[in-house]
């Protein structure tokens, strides 16, 4: 079932989150010729940190959550066939967080807020910024109780049946999203909003960062799990098979909601103001947070190996080319799976401990969240909105082979990219400059390096268009589209009956987290509290001098 | 091809153990490193009011740069401010134990000595130490690694590595880059 209302949303939200997407694509490749030893156009220190703004805002805040949002309505209506509830408040949530991004984005490009998206007090933009951010995150608010509602009016009406999976999995992203914005709410609202207003002069820095750290990991896993949701639910399915295992599927997204939030400080391992004995605690949650992803590849893998031998493959191996490759949501997939391969390598470099020192701030960095988040998660945001945009517009899509040309693009692409960053990083590139002094002999190595991972960017660039490009030819398709959009899920091997209760809601697994929160974040957040914690003089940068 | 629901839990089970299993060979390898190696972050939460660290004790002008104690510790005190660092060349012998000593009075800086594992933040309220040994010679790039403002792109520091014979401190056991 997909009525008026969660058409509209989906189509809404996902135009705007890919608009988002396309003007800080353009910046990105902007940013990274600026770095270049190629001369840049535009480049001044404002333009190029108000661009640096610009791009993480809109790629980490603002195209995720319109792009969840849109794809949970979608989900809410689809995978439990009936309608969303209250499409009121959705449609007013759309409004509040089009109003916030449009407030930020103003206030950005006037030059008023060239504090990154990651803020750094006490360094202070304008007010303006940070409210249009805390609407766009209200309205995200929104969206999680709708989800919630939608669960559980489904099982009032279903008593003792499962929640679908990828309903489960979508309430599970909406949970752990109201978890994680509580550190980054509370840094704005306390501390930063008050030092924009001018009621405040001085604020406690290693306060900040550690309220921001509780943000700053769950945030990547509220990007992540649509990919996982697609993964679990729909990969299967398209790839003709069944679901290998959908107990898995609900252990995998409860773990994430357990262990991608008490390990933000490993994005402090770094800084003077945490002890070891933390700092060690959440490397070691941290190490444990990848065993859900472990899981997934494991499961995921299986299903398509059903899919491949029901399609003829025989052999240990010969399953994988028997898969429908020529499916965009296949490719996707294994694109994805890839990508997370050298992500998740390069990721467990930067939690292990002491050797952070060895990549903290360097380009490696970089490299790590722009595979994971631009290619594993965001191909998939791709794959997504491919599969599911003939349900949306009622149209068939008019050509699969331009859409797998451009996800193969975005592949080719990240990979030019990151991999030199990666090598970078390792030689001591540092990050967050706007320009590099290619006459110092140190330096003057890297150049070549610079140039072929902006060759990967351009690469990007163009795929992110194409990918545009594509929606677009949607619209002048004729050819209606038939199937029923519930078709796009999997099923299970074994369908579950019945699941226990802790399988099929989040009561208990909320009562862990608090318990994990206090213990990960109690003390380290209590410290500042406590004593004579120093305290940091404000410094506004919307100031015109 | 029908599987049974136990053979398909048998392998999700064997899997997860597996699983464990490896995240475990990677914590006890960095329990490892941190005990025997002593590979930990720099972690010595020291608390310093940004304020008035000009005014007066350890971060005051007159101290900063390297310094060699009466028991012979060499330690290089800096200040990280918008957009410069204090002093902005520093002097350190090379296959030695050495000190490095950070602090800020305005906003986050944080630093990275290039072609070495030197790493930290630098946050206002807070040292930042550093303990390494430099084992190659030559001038390296000690930049600010973290946004700190408009001129962030410009601040950067030497570290300059010497041979151990070469690292000659006055009487008072300052060694500081001009006076070579």
């Amino acid at each position: 079932m997909l009525v008026t209302h969660a058409r509209q949303l989906t189509f809404a939200h996902l135009w705007l989150a890919f608009l988002a997407f396309a003007v800080a694509l353009v910046l990105g490749v902007w940013q990274m010729w600026a770095r270049s030893p190629l001369p840049a156009p535009f480049v001044t220190a404002s333009t190029y940190f108000s661009a640096v703004t610009a791009h993480g805002t809109a790629m980490a805040y603002v195209m995720p959550v319109f792009m969840i949002m849109g794809f949970g309505y979608y989900v809410a209506e689809t995978a439990l066939d009936r309608p969303l509830p209250a499409p009121r408040w959705a449609w007013s949530a759309f409004a509040l967080g089009l109003a916030g991004a449009l407030m930020a984005t103003v206030t950005i490009f006037s030059g008023r807020a060239a504090v990154l998206f990651t803020f750094y007090p006490p360094l202070t933009a304008s007010v303006f910024f940070y409210l249009g951010l805390v609407m766009v995150v209200a309205a995200s608010w929104i969206w999680c109780v709708l989800m919630m509602v939608a669960m559980a009016q489904w099982k009032r009406a279903n008593p003792g049946r499962p929640v679908p999976l990828a309903m489960f999995a979508t309430v599970a992203n909406a949970v752990m999203w109201l978890w994680t914005t509580i550190g980054v709410a509370a840094e704005l609202l306390f501390q930063v909003i008050p030092a924009a207003l001018g009621l405040k002069a001085q604020l406690d820095v290693g306060l900040s960062r550690t309220l921001f750290s509780w943000t700053l990991h769950a945030i990547v896993y509220f990007w992540l799990i649509p990919s996982y949701i697609a993964f679990y639910t729909m990969v299967p399915q398209a790839a003709g098979g069944r679901l290998y295992s959908d107990t898995m599927g609900r252990l995998t997204f409860i773990l994430f909601l357990i262990y991608s939030l008490p390990v933000g400080l490993h994005h402090l391992l770094m800084d003077p103001q945490q002890s070891n004995a933390f700092k060690f605690l959440q490397v070691a949650l941290t190490a444990l947070v990848s065993v859900p992803t472990l899981l997934t590849v494991f499961t995921i893998g299986a299903s398509l190996e059903i899919a491949g031998r029901l399609r003829g493959g025989r052999g240990l191996l010969g399953w994988i080319g028997a898969l429908p490759w020529d499916r965009p949501l296949v490719l996707a997939t294994g694109l994805a799976f890839l990508m997370l391969g050298f992500g998740g390598f390069g990721g467990l470099v930067n939690m292990s401990y002491g050797m952070n020192a060895m990549v903290h701030n360097t380009s490696w960095v970089t490299a790590h969240f722009h595979l994971i988040f631009g290619g594993t998660v965001v191909i998939m945001y791709f794959a997504i909105a491919y599969a599911i945009w003939p349900a949306v517009t009622g149209r068939a899509a008019p050509s699969l082979a331009a859409q797998r040309l451009q996800l193969w693009l975005w592949f080719a692409g990240m990979l030019v990219m990151t991999l030199p960053w990666h090598y970078l990083g390792l030689l001591g590139q540092w990050r967050r400059v706007a320009t590099f002094n290619y006459a110092d002999p140190i330096i003057a190595g890297w150049g070549p390096w610079v140039v072929v991972s902006l060759i990967g960017g351009v690469i990007l660039l163009g795929s992110g268009l194409l990918f545009v490009l594509n929606l677009l030819q949607f619209n002048v398709s004729r050819e209606p589209h038939a199937a029923a959009p519930g078709e796009l899920y999997a099923s299970a091997v074994h369908p579950p009956a019945r699941v226990p209760a802790a399988l099929n809601g989040f009561r208990l697994w909320n009562a862990l987290v608090l318990v994990l929160m206090i213990l990960a974040y109690g003390y380290p957040i209590a410290q500042f509290f406590v004593g004579d914690s120093p305290q940091a003089l404000v410094h506004r940068v919307d100031e015109r001098r | 091809m029908p599987i049974s629901e136990e053979i398909i839990v048998r392998s999700e089970l064997r899997w997860a153990a597996i699983s464990v299993g490896v995240v475990s060979v990677i914590m006890i390898a960095l329990i490892y490193a941190g005990l025997v190696h002593h590979i930990n972050p720099p972690s010595n939460i020291e608390r310093i009011d940004p304020k008035t660290l000009h005014l007066g004790g350890e971060f005051t002008e007159a101290n900063l740069g390297t310094r060699v104690s009466g028991d012979g510790q060499v330690t290089s005190r800096i200040v990280a401010t918008q957009f410069t660092f204090q002093p902005r060349c520093v002097v350190l012998p090379a296959n030695r134990r050495v000190t490095l000593r950070f602090a800020t009075p305005d906003v986050i800086h944080g630093i990275l000595v290039s072609g070495t594992n030197v790493n930290t933040m630098i946050v206002p309220g807070y040292v930042s130490q550093v303990h390494t040994v430099f084992t190659r010679t030559g001038d390296l790039l000690m930049p600010c690694h973290e946004y700190c403002g408009l001129g962030h792109s410009e601040m950067s520091a030497t570290v300059r590595v010497v041979p151990p014979d070469e690292f000659k401190p006055d009487a008072e056991g300052r060694v500081a880059c001009d006076a070579r």
